[in-house]
């Protein structure tokens, strides 16, 4: 696998994608590698430097690292070798795999769980740079807020924010800080390093935070209510070998939901939760692998959803 | 005994001895990791060296920083030092990247355009910093390092600007294919292109894997233009006195101020030259939102520390530079190694260099120790006697 700059001890996406790749290497022989890039100007060249370490089979780690996989895969119709890419399309070409994950739907609970629990009927969004993919964090969380107070029979306000960045943890903070003292008692976040500033913002406040990615609760155990978690990992553990016996033949998208097994969730920790809540949300994730809930990921679903439910 | 001594007098003595102490330090904190030095070393120079293809990548990756290391060199040749590179160099992909997306004339107009408008913006940034210093005494280290963090957040901003933002990316629009200065970009992505260069493996391997560019003989030209400009030109004459000692230079009648200024606007003008020289050669032709400085202009520093400080001096030191960084990808890939070790032997190497005096004095000393055992034996003859 090639990382992109954020290196394999980015405590997030890179890391969980070396870690899926180590168990297939003690789990199943499998014999991996990875380079981590510096620059953007590394992606290609060492997407081509994996190619000539013999891999089967190479992951790109992230969607900056679009583009140089594109190109790779152009550039090697003849090698012996085929090409992932976590959270970005494939561009259709035959060599190259794209593997999304269905982002509203996680979010959809966590946010079906911040409507329960807040107790000033506001809560908050911070995202990171405005995108397709992180408005299906947005507007699954809205959703999701939407549900639990139709089901309370409330009004609850959402206030979205986005910080025009993955990495300024210091502005995270501070819109945070703004929306709790504008009344918001639950703040979630999907803005990468960003979120490390709301959740200390949430911590000093003594209000709630939820996490992203990954279980974030070792960041604040007293106020990371619950994550909305994406497991690259496991991803990684499952589509590797498929993909390398030609199960799953390239040029196309895998979109990981749900009902398709380990992939997505939150995690089983909700001392913090009210009573009950999380047995619903577990009751809300049945509903969703049924398709009994189908969760928007735009603006647009949202407020068909919204009207739905009046 | 007296070839060595020589040897060591000569200025390049100090950079190979520092290069060899670098790889010694390596080798031991390799040993202590349990890797074998020897067989990471191989690794590495094949990473860099192994194929035609790897080569062309080192010279590849070599250019932005040759250019940002000439640009140091230049500056501390007249008692400045450019710390900014950094920020210069941003500020040249920055102003590439405007101009490379709005404008669209054919190539033999627009590439000079593209390029001396990265060039432009970064002199225009190294003029300010040279102001700043000649008019008001402020330190080009302070004022250089601020201007490194605006010029990040600046390109973040650009990024972030509804006219250049790519949707669904990080990165602003890639610039228009007129202003590519690889060696035949049209023709080697098209599809006649791609069929052709099936068959003739090497020449794909070097263009079709490769950004293969015209940027590192610009880079070349710079370096040497940039030293016979310090040492066989009045204006170089009179930066280099300012350099050895500005209150002795004004006395002689040489404007200060002007030759601060005039060297902070050269030296920026080589920085921002190698970034539009790095959004026009190698993809992905754009600007990215910068989460960290990508380092272009610090590795600048290291080259022209590794190099002496001699602008010629740093084309070597570029190569070697960019050989370590892009053979330790290798390295990281086959042997496990972690990438900071190959930083901790290129931090090794800067550090020993940045001890200038070291191979002289050691020749002093080999040349001491002889005489005094000449003496001896002289005396020693004269006892016997």
């Amino acid at each position: 696998m090639v990382t992109n700059t954020g290196g394999i001890n980015d405590q997030g996406f890179c890391q969980l994608s070396w870690e899926g790749l180590k168990r297939l290497r003690d789990d199943k022989g499998y014999v991996v590698s990875y380079i981590e890039s510096k620059q953007d100007a590394d992606y290609f060249t060492n997407l081509d430097k994996a190619i000539d370490y013999g891999a089967n089979f190479v992951w790109a780690i992230g969607f900056a690292m679009a583009e140089a996989a594109y190109l790779t895969a152009r550039i090697n119709p003849d090698v012996d070798v085929d090409f992932g890419i976590i959270d970005a399309s494939t561009n259709g070409d035959q060599k190259l795999t794209g593997v999304l994950f269905a982002n509203e739907e996680p979010s959809f609970i966590v946010g079906y769980i911040a409507g329960r629990t807040t107790k000033t009927n506001k809560v908050g969004f911070v995202g990171g740079i405005e995108s397709d993919n992180i408005y299906a964090f947005e507007y699954g969380y809205l959703s999701g807020v939407a549900y639990a107070a139709h089901e309370l029979g409330k009004k609850i306000d959402v206030n979205s924010q986005y910080a025009e960045s993955f990495t300024d943890s210091a502005k995270g903070r501070s819109i945070a800080q703004k929306m709790i003292s504008d009344g918001a008692d639950i703040v979630y976040h999907a803005a990468g390093s960003v979120g490390i500033g709301v959740i200390e913002a949430a911590k000093e406040a003594g209000k709630f935070a939820i996490g992203v990615d990954m279980d974030q609760s070792f960041l604040a155990p007293e106020n990371v209510l619950t994550s909305a978690i994406k497991r690259v990992d496991q991803a990684i553990y499952e589509l590797t070998p498929k993909l390398i016996a030609k199960e799953i033949t390239g040029g196309k998208d895998v979109v990981l939901r749900l009902r398709d097994g380990d992939f997505l969730g939150i995690p089983e920790d909700h001392h913090l939760m009210p009573k009950g809540v999380y047995e619903d949300a577990l009751k809300i994730s049945e509903k969703i692998k049924s398709g009994e809930i189908v969760v928007p990921a735009s603006k647009d679903g949202y407020e068909k959803f919204e009207k739905s439910l009046a | 005994m007296n070839v060595l001594i020589k040897f060591l007098k000569r200025p390049v003595a100090s950079s190979l001895l520092a290069i060899l102490l670098g790889f010694a330090v390596a080798a031991a904190i390799l040993a202590t990791t349990g890797f074998n030095p020897f067989e990471t070393f191989g690794t590495l120079f094949y990473g860099a060296l192994g194929k035609p293809k790897y080569i062309t990548n080192v010279i590849i990756k070599a250019t932005p920083i040759l250019l940002t290391g000439v640009s140091v060199a230049f500056a501390f040749q007249t008692g400045l030092f450019n710390i900014g590179a950094e920020g210069q160099y941003v500020l040249g992909t920055i102003c590439a990247t405007i101009v490379g997306v709005t404008c669209n004339f054919p190539a033999p107009i627009q590439i000079p355009l593209v390029v001396l408008s990265g060039a432009l913006g970064g002199a225009l940034l190294g003029a300010f910093v040279g102001f700043l210093k000649a008019r008001f005494g402020i330190h080009e280290v302070i004022t250089s390092i601020m201007t490194n963090w605006i010029m990040l957040y600046l390109c973040n901003f650009v990024v972030s600007t509804e006219a250049f933002h790519k949707p669904n990316s990080n990165t602003a629009l890639t610039v228009n294919p007129s202003s590519y200065t690889m060696v035949l970009p049209q023709w080697k992505m098209s599809d006649e292109g791609i069929e052709y260069l099936l068959k003739v493996p090497w020449l794909r391997d070097i263009l079709l894997k490769t950004d293969l560019n015209f940027g590192f003989v610009v880079a070349i030209f710079v370096a040497v233009l940039a030293g016979i400009l310090l040492t066989r030109t009045k204006l170089g004459y009179e930066l280099r006195a300012v350099g050895f000692n500005p209150e002795a230079a004004r006395f002689t009648g040489i404007g200060v101020k002007r030759s601060v200024v005039a060297c902070m606007l050269i030296s920026g003008g080589i920085c921002g030259l190698a970034g539009a020289l790095n959004i026009t050669g190698i993809s992905p032709h754009t600007i990215t939102t910068l989460a960290a400085q990508e380092g272009y202009g610090f590795n600048g520093l290291s080259v022209a520390f590794i190099a002496g400080c001699s602008t010629v001096g740093c084309i070597p030191a570029s190569l070697l530079f960019s050989g370590l960084t892009y053979g330790g990808m290798t390295v990281q890939q086959m042997m496990g190694v972690p990438s900071e070790i190959i930083n901790i032997m290129i931090g090794v190497i800067v550090f020993f260099t940045a001890l200038p005096a070291m191979a002289p004095k050691i020749a002093t000393w080999l040349e001491r120790r002889k005489k005094a055992r000449q003496s001896i034996d002289t005396d020693a003859n004269a006892g016997e006697a």
